[in-house]
């Protein structure tokens, strides 16, 4: 009876293990870090895990031996009435506290050595503002705003400063690194150095009302020369069409330059500066839209902009009541940003 | 069954039910009588156990499939705040509180608790906490911001609905509840044990719930001046917890940690109480280590006061806060660990017999391990920067409140039940329900590990089909609907059995404590002779004499009477209704804050009115 | 519970509020009040604590420089004294002397409305000059909510002496029932105690850490 129930545990770890091992590594699998702040965590969270199994194979098994070796069954004999031995006591009060050191140790090391940044020459300083449920990212000292896709070189340190505009957010690319809090009135802090390019993954990890579980962001690790592109592309946009633009993408500018648009978004070049609702300069150039939500393609664009609270519950962005073709128009529009 | 040795008899044998006992409503209403107060917390505590199961079960529906609409976004919010508060505040606590009732008086050999009315007192205002939490159903949507209810979002402006004032004051008159209660049994089992029994005598079970009413005593203050401060801000202006007013959102998550962390001990010391009485049992031999496995659930309950921010560990607490509590925390492991240790010794070399109690207690330890595994996991501040506020927390916390108090509370039931109804539940029907809970539980939690290192966060009510997590937790749904059905069985067993099941007389067991030395059902007054206890097993020394125990005496480990009093001359205290009324006072005051001002106003008279009249009621 | 059956030595005492068959000698109720305190010091505690927190964030003016310390001394001296009229009553029923227990519980409950009265007007001279429960001075706030529940748990306590009083004059309370003024008296002094605390951490230790106004947190 209970030797199935063994079994089926047996089988279970077996199959976590193999599974962890084998998985693809998706863009958001932590346990196939992608930079060296990761790399850390990963080599202690293995550290506890191995030690975790083998105690567990211990204390599970000889409680597995107990419950089968000692059935009464069909018996009616009186056991030794054992009130304890104290040797075993001390035997089993001192293995734990070794084992528990064990962990204590590389665990007090590792945070002192992966609390603050590094000191290195150049680092990359983003500054990250959760708000209710996108994610705003400033480049304070390359005066660059954008939201929600998060852009950086792979090779160089990013320091980020972690801060919030409403409530209790947390902010976390799990291939990446941890993920810290961001607290309205503070700042926190994280810094990674991502191994090499590519898209990972981020999610909003502490409660923070309606949309939380829509609250998700990219980020998009480039090579230096797309790097260097990607900011001198920033710091030259302009959100005016040129003049030989197709007329749907000029009448899209009309629109939103002049609509309901202003309140709340900012768009470098005109004359949207608002900072209520996420930065949309070279909007075109990102491929999610929504705080990570959806493709940014036409389709979805047009669900979001004919619909926001549809695409996104409790969307701070209000139904504007657009009609078809005013929505492909700014849809255009804001895929020509790029 | 093995040959049990005649027990001695503290009271008269009345037959398969004791003498005809009043069953009316107004009786159940005044009643103070300690077996009956259990039942009633016990009754309404499953209740409330189901509500909670079926908050689960839509939040787990919910999230059988990827992108799922089942619920909106806010109702999920709302769904996963009261499952949490539910099973802790309205099911498992006093689900413990149930079993401290039946059980502490009759295992010190006690006639009733300290304080009869205000233990009757304790019911009733957890009856208008839990109508006050779960009032949002109603009207004005419950409580939404999770159950740890952090600052900011809290606050009047982020939500700006009722919930989170069903939320301050719901949980404030629960705590009045639970320290009423606590109080009552730190006197009771200090002042009120059998001559003889000592502190070193007294059942683990006992030493549980004096631990578990220290650390309640202790702690609640903490959460009532959060709580006054959260309402403070929400309907008065202040800046307690709110940013833009100067004040810390980080503030309420200390305070609130402060008393989470001692609360999540109070849920699993009485379940480990249980445990260790029902180990020993059915082994036929003591616990392993009795002075340790006491000195550890101190040790447990006096460090559960310092490591609350490992709750925190993302939140920027710096490398020296950080360090100081992932310490603090793995200490907490070895006491935890040396219980564990001290069960399997109990076990060894015994003579083990597989009741439906018996698979509960040992299925805790089993999965108890996991939990505590898991933990420790935690209790390292980089790894947890990982695992924090994902479903890796989440499989933590249901293997150690689910497989940890659940299943210690079930096995206490089974335990228990005779000598409370005076029928055992059938053994057949127990059998199914353990497999389908033990089964279920682990299909349930398990995956959630996976989901956890796989990066799926708590509390979000979709997820992506793309992210591949859309295995696991189906499984996990399926999981749940397993345990469904061992709960429907489980009801029915006890609604089967309260009638029909086989008759139990006092010592079914063949156990060692002094409750089995009583009829089942006990009368009124439990022992007509205060038994005179010598060692820690007194039940079984007398059984089996004491050349089987630590201690032996030249006497008899149970001498005669106290006083020589017999079932005619004992006084019980009388029902009253004060109690209820004063109940009643707290509701008013909570609902007029909540909707009407002068209704508070009258509800501070009633309440005043209700403490007088208890204070000057005739003892009769 | 046993009925107490006279016994043939008359010396000892079986009233339950003696203790009599009780594992610790001690009445329950006494305990009860003794646990209750310890509870109650967590509950002061976290107040207190909360208090440190908070006592630098003082936009605008710091209410320091309202705080009067001599004032605040002469009604701490107040409440000492009462508990010093709570022992003596205590002493009176004991013997009993009931006439003079409700004369000295009749002071005590005067002196501790003084102290109450004292501060309402304290409190009524800061709310005028601006310092509130609510808004943004987090001092003030923290300030309030301690030393408002530690009147409210004067208020109590005034009200029970009072109601024992009353007892007194409808019921009688006798030597052996002297139990309740003690339990009373033991509330009283915590109350008391916890006064002292405050005060020595707001007034004294607050006052003289804080400058002159602060930039709030």
């Amino acid at each position: 009876m209970k030797g199935r129930h063994a079994i089926g545990v047996a089988a279970t770890l077996l199959f976590t293990l193999l599974t962890a091992c084998d998985a693809p590594g998706p863009m958001w699998f932590w346990m196939r870090p992608e930079s060296n702040f990761a790399r850390i965590l990963q080599d202690l969270f293995t550290q506890i895990v191995v030690l975790a199994v083998v105690v567990f194979v211990i204390v599970e098994g000889a409680l597995l031996w107990a419950i089968l070796r000692f059935r009464a069954g069909s018996s009616t004999r009186m056991p030794t009435q054992t009130h304890g031995n104290t040797r075993m006591e001390i035997a089993w009060t001192i293995a734990p506290t070794l084992v528990l050191v064990a962990i204590a140790v590389p665990t007090v090391r590792t945070v002192f050595e992966t609390y603050n940044p590094p000191k290195v020459a150049n680092p990359i300083r983003i500054v990250a503002v959760g708000h209710q449920w996108w994610w705003e990212f400033q480049y304070p000292d390359l005066n660059i705003i954008t939201a929600n896709e998060i852009v950086f070189p792979a090779g160089q340190q990013v320091n980020l400063e972690i801060k919030s505009a409403d409530v209790v957010h947390a902010f976390w690319i799990p291939k990446l690194g941890g993920k810290r809090d961001a607290i309205p009135m503070r700042t926190n802090v994280l810094w990674w150095t991502a191994d090499q390019p590519g898209t990972y993954y981020g999610q909003c990890t502490q409660l923070c009302g309606t949309s939380h579980a829509n609250m998700r962001l990219r980020a998009i690790v480039k090579t230096d020369a797309e790097w260097q592109a990607w900011l001198s592309a920033m710091g030259s946009a302009t959100g005016v069409p040129p003049s030989r633009a197709p007329e749907n993408v000029q009448r899209g500018y009309q629109l939103v330059s002049t609509g309901a648009c202003i309140g709340c978004h900012a768009i470098k070049g005109t004359s949207l500066v608002a900072r209520a609702g996420p930065d949309l300069t070279r909007f075109g150039d990102r491929i999610t839209l929504g705080s990570g939500l959806y493709p940014n393609d036409e389709a979805h664009l047009i669900a979001w902009l004919r619909d926001p609270q549809g695409s996104k519950p409790g969307n701070k962005m209000p139904n504007l009541g657009l009609s078809d073709e005013d929505a492909a128009a700014i849809a255009a529009y804001l895929h020509s940003l790029k | 069954m093995a040959a049990i040795a005649s027990a001695p008899h503290f009271a008269q044998e009345h037959g398969g039910h004791a003498k005809e006992h009043d069953n009316s409503l107004w009786s159940w209403v005044t009643t103070v009588d300690h077996k009956r107060i259990g039942i009633l917390y016990g009754v309404s505590s499953f209740l409330f156990f189901l509500l909670g199961g079926i908050e689960a079960s839509l939040i787990r529906t919910q999230l059988i499939v990827p992108n799922n609409r089942l619920v909106d976004p806010d109702t999920f919010n709302q769904l996963t705040t009261m499952h949490a508060l539910t099973m802790v505040f309205l099911a498992l606590m006093p689900l413990t509180a149930a079993f401290f009732n039946i059980a502490v008086p009759l295992m010190i050999g006690a006639r009733d608790v300290a304080f009869p009315r205000l233990n009757a007192f304790s019911y009733w205002t957890f009856l208008v906490g839990a109508l006050i939490l779960n009032f949002g159903w109603i009207y004005g949507g419950s409580p939404d911001s999770g159950w740890f209810a952090y600052a900011n979002i809290t606050s009047r402006q982020y939500s700006p609905g009722p919930g989170m004032d069903y939320y301050t004051l719901g949980l404030q008159v629960l705590g009045v509840a639970s320290m009423a209660a606590a109080l009552n049994f730190i006197v009771t089992i200090l002042n009120m044990r059998a001559p003889g029994m000592t502190l070193m005598r007294m059942p683990v079970f006992v030493w549980m719930t004096l631990v578990t009413s220290i650390l309640i005593v202790l702690a609640f203050p903490v959460i009532t001046v959060a709580l006054i401060f959260l309402a403070l801000d929400r309907m008065v202006g202040t800046s307690f917890f709110n940013p833009t007013g100067g004040g810390d959102p980080i503030l309420w998550q200390h305070l609130f940690w402060i008393f989470g962390h001692p609360e999540v001990y109070i849920l699993i010391l009485p379940a480990m109480g249980v445990v260790s009485e029902i180990l020993p049992t059915f082994s036929r031999k003591p616990l392993f280590g009795y002075h340790f496995v006491v000195y550890s659930g101190v040790a447990i309950g006096f460090l559960a006061f310092g490591v609350w921010s490992h709750h925190m560990f993302a939140t920027g607490l710096g490398p020296i806060a950080d360090s100081g509590f992932a310490l603090a925390t793995m200490l907490i492991a070895i006491p935890t660990g040396v219980k564990i240790f001290n069960w399997i010794g109990t076990l060894w070399d015994g003579a083990i017999r597989f009741t439906t109690a018996m698979l509960f207690a040992t299925a805790f330890i089993a999965v108890f391990i996991v939990g505590g595994l898991s933990g420790v996991m935690h209790a390292s501040p980089p790894a947890v920067l990982q695992q924090s506020a994902t479903y890796f927390i989440v499989a933590h916390i249901h293997y150690v409140l689910f497989g940890g108090t659940i299943f210690g509370l079930f096995g206490g039931i089974y335990y228990w039940f005779p000598k409370v109804s005076g029928r055992l539940l059938s053994e057949s029907a127990g059998k199914v329900h353990f497999w389908l809970t033990m089964v279920g539980m682990n299909i349930a939690f398990f995956p959630m590990h996976f989901l956890g290192l796989d990066g799926m966060p708590r509390r979000i009510y979709t997820y992506g089909a793309d992210m591949g997590w859309s295995f696991w937790n189906l499984v996990s749904t399926l999981g749940v609907y397993l345990i469904i059905v061992g709960t429907l069985i489980f009801i029915g067993n006890i609604v089967w059995s309260v009638r029909s099941g086989v008759v139990a007389f006092s010592d079914p067991w063949d156990a060692a404590t002094l409750e089995w030395s009583i009829p089942s059902p006990p009368p009124e007054h439990n022992f007509d002779r205060i038994p005179v206890v010598a060692s820690a097993r007194p039940l079984w020394d007398w059984k089996y004499g004491a050349a089987h125990s630590h201690e032996s005496h030249a006497h008899a480990p149970i001498a005669g009477a106290q006083h020589g009093d017999d079932g005619e001359h004992i006084h019980m205290p009388n029902p009253s209704y004060w109690p209820l009324v004063t109940a009643v006072g707290l509701a008013v005051i909570a609902f007029g804050i909540l909707f009407w001002i002068p209704m508070a106003i009258f509800g501070v008279f009633l309440l005043f009115f209700g403490i007088n009249s208890w204070a000057f009621e005739p003892a009769g | 519970m046993t009925a107490s059956h006279a016994t043939a030595t008359t010396h000892v005492d079986t009233s339950p509020d003696s203790g009599y068959g009780t594992t610790l000698r001690i009445s329950h109720r006494k305990l009860l009040m003794w646990a209750f305190l310890a509870s109650d010091c967590m509950f002061f505690g976290t107040l207190i604590a909360n208090f440190i927190t908070y006592f630098t964030r003082n936009e605008g003016t710091s209410p320091f420089t309202f705080l009067d310390i001599p004032y605040t001394s002469v009604s701490a001296f107040v409440l000492l004294m009462s508990s010093l009229t709570m022992v003596i009553a205590l002493a009176c029923i004991q013997r009993g002397d009931e006439i003079g227990m409700r004369i000295w519980l009749v002071a005590t409950a005067l002196l501790g409305s003084v102290f109450l009265g004292g501060q309402y007007f304290e409190f009524t001279e800061f709310y005028h000059k601006g310092m509130q429960l609510t808004g943004v001075n987090l001092f003030s706030s923290a300030f309030f909510t301690l030393t408002g529940t530690h009147g409210l748990h004067v208020t109590v306590g005034v009200i029970w002496l009072l109601s024992l009083v009353v007892v007194s004059f409808t019921k009688g309370i006798k030597s052996s029932e002297s139990l309740n003024v003690e339990i009373a008296g033991l509330y009283w002094h915590f109350v008391d105690v916890v006064w002292i605390i405050i005060f020595a951490a707001v007034y004294l230790v607050g006052n003289t850490m804080t400058a002159p106004p602060l930039r709030g947190g």
